[in-house]
């Protein structure tokens, strides 16, 4: 008999912002992701410091300690592909400590894509390149395999299920959403409709969700927060079910609810308490999918994510913005691939990160709610033009350093 | 002379407009104390004597606006506070104070009044020395508004001023019918005097070369064909319906791009209408440009379309057509009253825009044959005739107001 358990998964992650990148800019300068101010939410060595300073640095040192005071503690994480480049060139001392906690052996790595794209609704076969370009990463840098796959913004559906069992997943990650689980809980291991192999693991939002939005509140009728309140809130979900899947951003810590607030604090405390209950336990994502056979079948036809009220991809997919640019930038990828020229290739695909078009996001900027909203750009509307400017110029260096497609327009 | 504002510290055409034809009348012997409400130098102005009404610098006077009338105009001049120069009646009162003391020294033959800002000042010179007065209107409230609404308290100005008017000059005879429908002016009191274009002006040595706009360069050289506008993005100037025509030329012949440069409360509307009709790729934002790349944004361009709604006259048509452009104008702009060799549209038939720009990007010939033609056109729009006219006009006022 397998112990309860939580599954704790964190997702790590930074984007290459665009600068302010003009029309004048367009066939000229190719310097997309390099913004020359320093003080500013767009560069992205400045954004990746104090992060690092905020979140990654304290964190994995956490992270280390628990796993040293408590041989039952486990953690799953996803590391973007452009999260390891911008550690690499910044912070290399956090990839260090990444590469400590991975060698304790009770650290697992989350499979996805590397530019943290939306390739998987374009194109496949990028799609796939992109999967394979991430292993092959976390395999070289970390000497890890990955065995569980997430897609951006934890979007999922019947589809993603079935390839990734095709690619040799043994678990996929989707958010638990009440409109599809109707009378059943997030609590247990699923099998994806038309799938016989792959496990699917679903994200316990109220309680994941207690950390990573509501934690700081103080408008939050339970602010604050207490260890022993939030292991009673857990031990009371997971009941006499399998586990918790506590899924969040890595940045939830020290970033999104800053070190003020006692998150650090809060967070050992749990972990301790929970596991001063000896029937407790921690699982990696693989070890929860080894320990419980799927309790049922969940179909998902639509794409679900874990963004909004909705959990739709409306904050990256839902204006005619943002569908023009992904338009674009995915119509060039057999250009692209054809030039063999790296550093176009690389822009590229930096350039399908789905942080881009999150910023030309306007459903909040219109319902007037733009504290909801973060963007280093002044409006949805700049961050579109920069990106179109940048498109040009992608085309350019197309067909004049390559003299491979049309300018189109 | 009364006026807002002079180059290099002019927000749009009213302030080139008055430069040039004030330097016209000087050069024909007419001697200019000509009135601005901010202080600056103009040391390319040494034709007329320049007077500032206030201490205002040239920035804070572009923060009261100069075209949007619509930012809280609520105060008679009797209410305003005369000390409060950060409201434009403020400044409109001062303005009115320092014109009251400086004809008394000056002692002009005639006044010369430059659209609303300005009327006040006229009709209270004009009460207390009695001489001609001529008000000079480039454009109306219902210009500015692109519709029947407008500010009441700018008609009510309006309305007075071209009523105290001893004669009024319109820039165009779309201008003199508004002002006789709208106002009920009688019509024979309105001289219809068009705006011209100083080609000397663009004589400073500049050269295309072809870099700033290298992408657009590149797409002729794919056979593209770049239609461009530069003007403010406002309800006035029917960008909507420009795109939208755009998208409309662009299903059927793609070989086109657009050049929107400028900026304006409009902007993010037109950025999101251009990805609605799926077209982004084609129109080009470049934001408010000036210098170099404003005459570059001329020169890479094959094709001007001036789409208002209401447009007293349109310098920049006239401007596009010497840097080479074949010229799309609305028939409510007043500049298609001077030009033959050009196509026009009214502002609403989209299909027909598209059509003339499709037929203009697929016939070289026709092309060039409109950009050369109005070429010669332009070549007899003179501030001179505008300026021997301007004279004309003061003498006969002059001489019946001593008979």
């Amino acid at each position: 008999m397998s112990k309860r358990g939580i599954v704790l998964y964190l997702h790590a992650h930074q984007p290459f912002r665009v600068r302010q990148y003009s029309v004048f800019d367009t066939a000229f300068n190719h310097d997309y992701f390099d913004e020359p101010e320093y003080d500013t939410e767009r560069n992205n060595e400045q954004v990746f410091n104090k992060v690092a300073n905020k979140s990654y640095r304290p964190m994995n040192a956490l992270l280390e300690k628990l796993l040293t005071d408590h041989p039952e503690f486990k953690v799953s994480l996803s590391i973007t592909g452009v999260f390891i480049e911008q550690a690499e060139k910044w912070a290399p001392d956090v990839i260090e400590s990444f590469k400590r906690i991975i060698n304790t052996g009770r650290v697992e790595i989350v499979a996805e894509t590397y530019y943290h794209s939306l390739a998987f609704f374009y194109s496949r076969s990028e799609f796939e390149r992109q999967v394979d370009a991430h292993r092959s990463k976390i395999r070289e840098l970390f000497g890890v395999e990955t065995n569980v796959f997430r897609n951006t913004e934890l979007s999922y559906n019947d589809d993603m299920a079935k390839w990734a069992e095709g690619y040799g997943f043994k678990g996929i990650l989707a958010e638990g959403w009440d409109p599809i689980l109707q009378w059943r809980s997030p609590n247990y291991v699923y099998r994806p409709a038309g799938t016989e192999k792959i496990s699917l693991l679903l994200k316990n939002y109220r309680l994941s969700d207690d950390v990573a939005f509501r934690f700081g509140d103080k408008n939050w009728p339970e602010w604050p927060l207490n260890a022993d309140t939030y292991n009673e809130w857990v031990n009371t979900s997971l009941g006499d079910k399998s586990i918790v899947n506590l899924f969040m951003d890595y940045e939830t810590f020290g970033e999104h609810q800053w070190d003020d607030t006692g998150i650090f604090e809060f967070y050992e405390a749990f972990v301790g308490k929970w596991l001063a209950n000896s029937a407790n336990t921690f699982y990696t994502v693989s070890g929860a999918v080894d320990a419980f056979e799927p309790v049922g079948e969940i179909s998902m036809p639509n794409t679900v994510t874990w963004a909004d009220n909705e959990r739709d991809l409306t904050a990256w997919l839902g204006n005619s913005m943002q569908q023009e640019a992904m338009r674009y930038i995915y119509a060039m990828e057999d250009d692209v691939m054809m030039t063999g020229d790296l550093k176009l290739i690389s822009d590229w695909r930096k350039l399908q990160t789905s942080d881009h078009a999150y910023y030309m996001c306007t459903k909040w900027f219109t319902d007037g709610d733009v504290h909801a909203y973060f963007s280093p750009y002044e409006s949805p509307y700049d961050a579109f033009l920069y990106y179109m400017n940048v498109i040009r110029d992608m085309r350019w260096r197309l067909h004049n350093d390559h003299h491979i497609g049309g300018l189109n327009g | 002379m009364l006026g807002w504002e002079l180059p290099p510290h002019n927000s749009g055409g009213l302030g080139v407009a008055c430069y040039h034809m004030a330097k016209a009348l000087a050069q024909h012997g007419a001697k200019i104390d000509f009135v601005i409400p901010y202080t600056a130098k103009h040391p390319d102005i040494d034709f007329m004597t320049v007077h500032s009404a206030t201490g205002l610098t040239p920035l804070e006077r572009y923060g009261l606006g100069t075209y949007d009338s619509s930012s809280v105009l609520n105060k008679t001049l009797t209410q305003a506070d005369i000390k409060d120069l950060k409201d434009m009646r403020g400044v409109q009162k001062c303005y009115v104070k320092f014109v009251e003391n400086l004809i008394t020294t000056i002692n002009p033959d005639v006044i010369h009044v430059h659209d609303w800002l300005t009327m006040e000042a006229g009709v209270r010179a004009k009460e207390l020395i009695d001489v001609p007065l001529i008000v000079h209107v480039h454009a109306t409230e219902f210009d500015r508004c692109g519709s029947e609404s407008g500010n009441p308290l700018v008609h009510e100005i309006e309305y007075q001023g071209l009523m105290m008017a001893d004669r009024i000059i319109a820039v165009s005879n779309i201008t003199k019918n508004i002002i006789v429908s709208k106002y009920g002016i009688p019509a024979d009191k309105i001289e219809v005097v068009h705006n011209a274009i100083d080609v000397t002006s663009f004589d400073d040595g500049y050269a295309y070369d072809m870099r700033t706009y290298r992408y657009l360069e590149a797409l002729k050289d794919e056979g593209y064909t770049i239609i461009s506008t530069i003007t403010r993005f406002t309800i006035q100037k029917g960008l909507a319906n420009f795109i939208r025509a755009a998208a409309k030329a662009i299903s059927k012949y793609d070989k086109l791009a657009f050049l929107l440069a400028g900026d304006g409360e409009q902007r993010d509307e037109l950025i999101k209408l251009a990805a609605d009709l799926g077209i982004s790729d084609k129109i080009f934002f470049t934001g408010f440009v000036r210098g170099k790349q404003w005459r570059d944004a001329y020169s890479v361009s094959d094709v001007f379309v001036m789409s208002s709604v209401s447009e007293p006259f349109g310098l920049t048509a006239l401007e596009a057509a010497y840097h080479d452009n074949a010229i799309i104008v609305t028939k409510q702009s007043g500049v298609s009253e001077v030009l033959n060799s050009i196509f026009r549209y009214d502002f609403w038939d989209e299909d027909r825009l598209a059509d003339q720009l499709i037929g203009i990007a697929t016939s070289p010939v026709l092309k060039n044959t409109l950009q050369q033609n109005v070429k010669y056109e332009y070549n007899r729009i003179s501030w001179h005739n505008v300026a021997e006219t301007c004279l004309g006009i003061y003498n006969s006022m002059i001489q019946r107001a001593a008979v």
